[in-house]
Formats: C-alpha cells, structure tokens, sequence
C-alpha cells in the first residue's frame, strides 16, 4: 500500500524513532512502513491519524 | 518498554542458559557423576523438563513485547520452520527406516535443522521488511 507517512512526520517535526515512541512500535516498523515494505494494522493506523490530525485514507491509498 | 524488554531478554537467556546446563547435567550426571542412580536420573531429566517449560514461557513474554513488524518476522519464520522440520523430519525417518543413511537416526540432527533453519529464515525476512 502506498503511503506518505514520511511527508506527515517531517511536516510535524518527527524523528522515525519519536514517532515510534508515540505510536508504539519499534523505528524499525516506523521504517519499513515508510518505504512501503509493510502495511499496519488498524490500531497503529488510527494513532497515527490521530498524531497527524487526519484520516487513514489520507495517507495510505490502497491500489488493487 | 525499553528497560522491560531488555530486562525480559535477559530473564529468556538465563532461562536458556539454565535450561542447556540442566540437559547437559541430565545427559552426562549418569555417566560421570552417579553411575546411573535410579533416583537423580529421572530426578534430573524432570528438572530440565521443568526448565525447559519456564524457558519457553519467558519466550513468550517475550514475544509479548514484540511490536505487529516483529512478530510478523518471527511468525513467518516459525511456519517455515514448522514445515519444514515436518518435512524433513519425516523424509530422515524414512530414510533410517529403509537403511539409506548409514548411521542412526538422532533427534539432535532434527533439533539443529530447526535452529538453522529458523535462523536463516529470519534472517531472509529480516532482509524484507527492513
């Protein structure tokens, strides 16, 4: 799934490891979904939603 | 959650270290230590029974603290590695029981199977994702 979580994070001022602090996971994750290596689950969804004050669909686009 | 994972991973190495000496203590005592005693034989291999389950369950807490990512590297790895020992297993086994393979068949080859191959398929997932 593509994804500008990367854009969402600079844009807040965010290192890849603050941001897994507050979501929750490991700078690694935050990394893998960055480059679109793998997709969240929900919950880790909705925090960053939450975080970046926006909806999933967003930041994710699915693409069939 | 830093400071508890690293404090878990060290309850899980403890564990594991504890449990290899106990199997050791189990697999050598009646040799070298108490000439086959009817009592510290069985005495000692229900210790490294014991052992063994108190090490499996710090592994477990310790997969607790995995985040999605890491449990979903570690998961795929176990399901190779399930498969594959299955496989594998029962492919040795068949050749013991046909004598196609010169010598016995011995349950540690199969344990060593699984450890490489579960380290070798995390290290290819590792590879994936990050």
């Amino acid at each position: 799934m593509r994804n500008n979580v990367k854009e969402l994070r600079k844009e807040k001022g965010l290192t890849q490891e603050e941001l897994a602090e507050i979501i929750g996971v490991s700078r690694q994750t935050i990394n893998a979904i960055e480059k679109e290596k793998f997709d969240p689950s929900l919950p880790t969804a909705f925090k960053m939603a939450r975080l970046f004050g926006t909806s999933i669909e967003s930041f994710f686009h699915f693409e069939d | 959650m830093k400071e508890k994972r690293r404090k878990q991973t060290i309850q899980l190495a403890i564990w594991t270290l504890t449990w290899v000496a106990t199997l050791a203590l189990a697999t050598f005592g009646p040799e070298f230590f108490w000439e086959q005693s009817s009592v510290l034989t069985p005495l000692s291999i229900g210790i490294n029974l014991v052992i063994g389950g108190l090490m499996i369950w710090a592994n477990k807490n310790l997969f607790d603290l995995y985040d999605e990512l890491e449990r979903k590297l570690h998961l795929e790895a176990m399901a190779f590695t399930l498969g594959a020992t299955q496989v594998v297993g029962l492919t040795y086994s068949l050749l013991d029981q046909k004598n196609l393979i010169g010598f016995d068949s011995e349950i540690g080859f199969l344990v060593m199977f699984m450890g490489i191959t579960y380290m070798i398929a995390l290290a290819v997932n590792r590879k994936r994702y990050l």
